[in-house]
C-alpha cells in the first residue's frame, strides 16, 4: 500500500477527492518513465474529472546522473507554481537532459536560471526528493515507473490498456 | 519454487570470492546484521533492477549498521565488471565453484535453470536468520520487506 497516502504535500493534478487517484513514482531520466509519460496523458484524458494524478520522485541516481537534478528542478518550479509545466517539459525533452538544458527550461517558464542553479548547488530540494524516494521504498516501489491506483500498487506492464484495465478493476472493487 | 531457509535457522557459513583474489566469509560479519540477496544473474536488462535499487537504498540499510551482500552464480570477473558498470557500492559474491553450493544450502537454487532464486535473507548480528523471503524469479522484490525486518531486529 501507498505510504504515506496522498496529501496536500503532493503535486496533484485534478481533484484530491476524485474517485480515482493515480500515483506515479518516476525518474525523469528513466526511458520507461519517458515511455509512460504520454500514456499518463491519455489516461487523464480518458477518465477526465474522475481521475487525479500525483507524481512522486524516485530517481535512481547511480544509474541516471541527471535524474536528481531534474527532480530538484521540477520541485524548484513547483515552489513557483510551475511544477507540472516543468514536469512535462523535462519528459518531453528527456533525450537531451542535462543541467544547462534544465536552466534553459526554467528560463522558458520565466523562472530565474540563476536562482535554480543556486538551489541545485545548495541542495535546497534534495531532502524533499529523498523523502519521496524513501516513501516509494516503503510502499514497495521496485523500479520506475511504479503506479499506485487508490493506494494499491499496479503490477505488470503499463501500456494504456493495462492501466485502464487495472483502474476499471479497482473502481469496480471500491464500489462494492 | 524452492523452499528457502526460514527465520530462526542458523545461517549456513560460507566463504566466497568477492573479488578475483579475495574471499569473504559470513562469520567475518558477525556482530552486525547482514542482508543477503540471492539473484539470478548479473546484467539483467531493466534499469532500476534489484541491485540498482539496493544501491540507492544503502544509506537506509547503513542506519541499521547492516551489511548488504549480493550473491549469484556469476564468476568474480563478471561481478567485478557488473559492479563497476552499475557503480554498485556493496560486494557481490560469486557462488561459482562448486556452482550454486551456497545457494543450495539456503534453499535458493533453481536446479532446472542452473541459477539462483530471487531470495532475500536478513541475518541478525548473531548469525541467525531473522527474516527470509522468496520472490517469483521474474519479480523484483523491492526493499520494503528488508527495511521492516531490520527495524524489527532486537536492538
Amino acid at each position: 500500500m501507498l505510504t504515506p497516502p496522498v496529501s496536500s504535500k503532493d503535486h496533484l493534478q485534478g481533484d484530491e477527492k476524485s474517485p480515482i487517484v493515480l500515483v506515479e513514482y518516476g525518474d525523469y531520466q528513466c526511458p520507461h518513465c519517458g515511455h509512460a509519460y504520454p500514456i499518463v496523458k491519455q489516461i487523464q484524458k480518458h477518465y477526465g474529472k474522475r481521475l487525479a494524478f500525483v507524481f512522486r520522485n524516485f530517481p535512481l541516481n547511480e544509474a541516471h546522473p541527471y535524474a536528481q537534478a531534474a527532480a530538484e528542478t521540477a520541485e524548484f518550479a513547483g515552489t513557483k507554481g510551475k511544477f507540472w509545466e516543468m514536469h512535462d517539459a523535462i519528459f518531453e525533452n528527456q533525450m537531451s537532459l542535462a543541467v544547462p538544458m534544465l536552466v534553459e527550461l526554467a528560463g522558458s517558464f520565466d523562472l530565474s536560471g540563476e536562482e535554480l542553479v543556486a538551489a541545485l548547488e545548495k541542495h535546497e530540494f534534495t531532502a524533499h526528493v529523498k523523502s519521496d524516494f524513501i516513501s516509494g521504498v516503503r510502499s514497495g516501489v521496485n523500479g520506475t515507473p511504479t503506479f499506485f491506483i487508490n493506494g494499491h500498487r499496479h503490477e505488470g506492464p503499463f501500456e494504456f490498456e493495462d492501466l485502464v484495465g487495472s483502474i476499471d478493476m479497482r473502481i469496480s472493487r471500491d464500489e462494492k | 519454487m524452492s523452499t528457502v531457509l526460514p527465520a530462526g535457522t542458523v545461517a549456513p557459513e560460507f566463504s566466497l570470492h568477492v573479488t578475483p583474489d579475495q574471499k569473504l566469509s559470513l562469520s567475518e560479519l558477525r556482530g552486525r546484521p547482514v542482508i543477503l540477496a540471492f539473484y539470478p544473474a548479473d546484467w539483467s536488462p531493466v534499469c532500476g533492477d534489484q541491485m540498482a535499487l539496493y544501491n540507492e537504498i544503502l544509506s537506509e540499510f547503513q542506519k541499521h549498521n547492516a551489511e548488504m551482500i549480493g550473491i549469484s552464480v556469476d564468476g568474480s570477473w563478471c561481478h567485478a565488471e557488473f559492479g563497476r558498470a552499475r557503480k554498485l557500492h556493496f560486494p557481490l559474491l560469486a557462488d561459482f565453484e562448486p556452482k550454486g553450493d551456497v545457494s543450495k544450502k539456503y534453499g535458493a537454487y533453481r536446479e532446472a535453470d542452473g541459477f539462483c532464486e530471487r531470495a532475500l535473507f536478513v541475518i541478525d548480528k548473531n548469525g541467525k536468520i531473522a527474516w527470509s523471503y522468496l520472490s517469483p524469479v521474474g519479480v523484483n522484490p523491492g526493499a520494503d520487506g528488508i527495511l521492516q525486518a531490520l527495524e524489527e531486529l532486537p536492538k
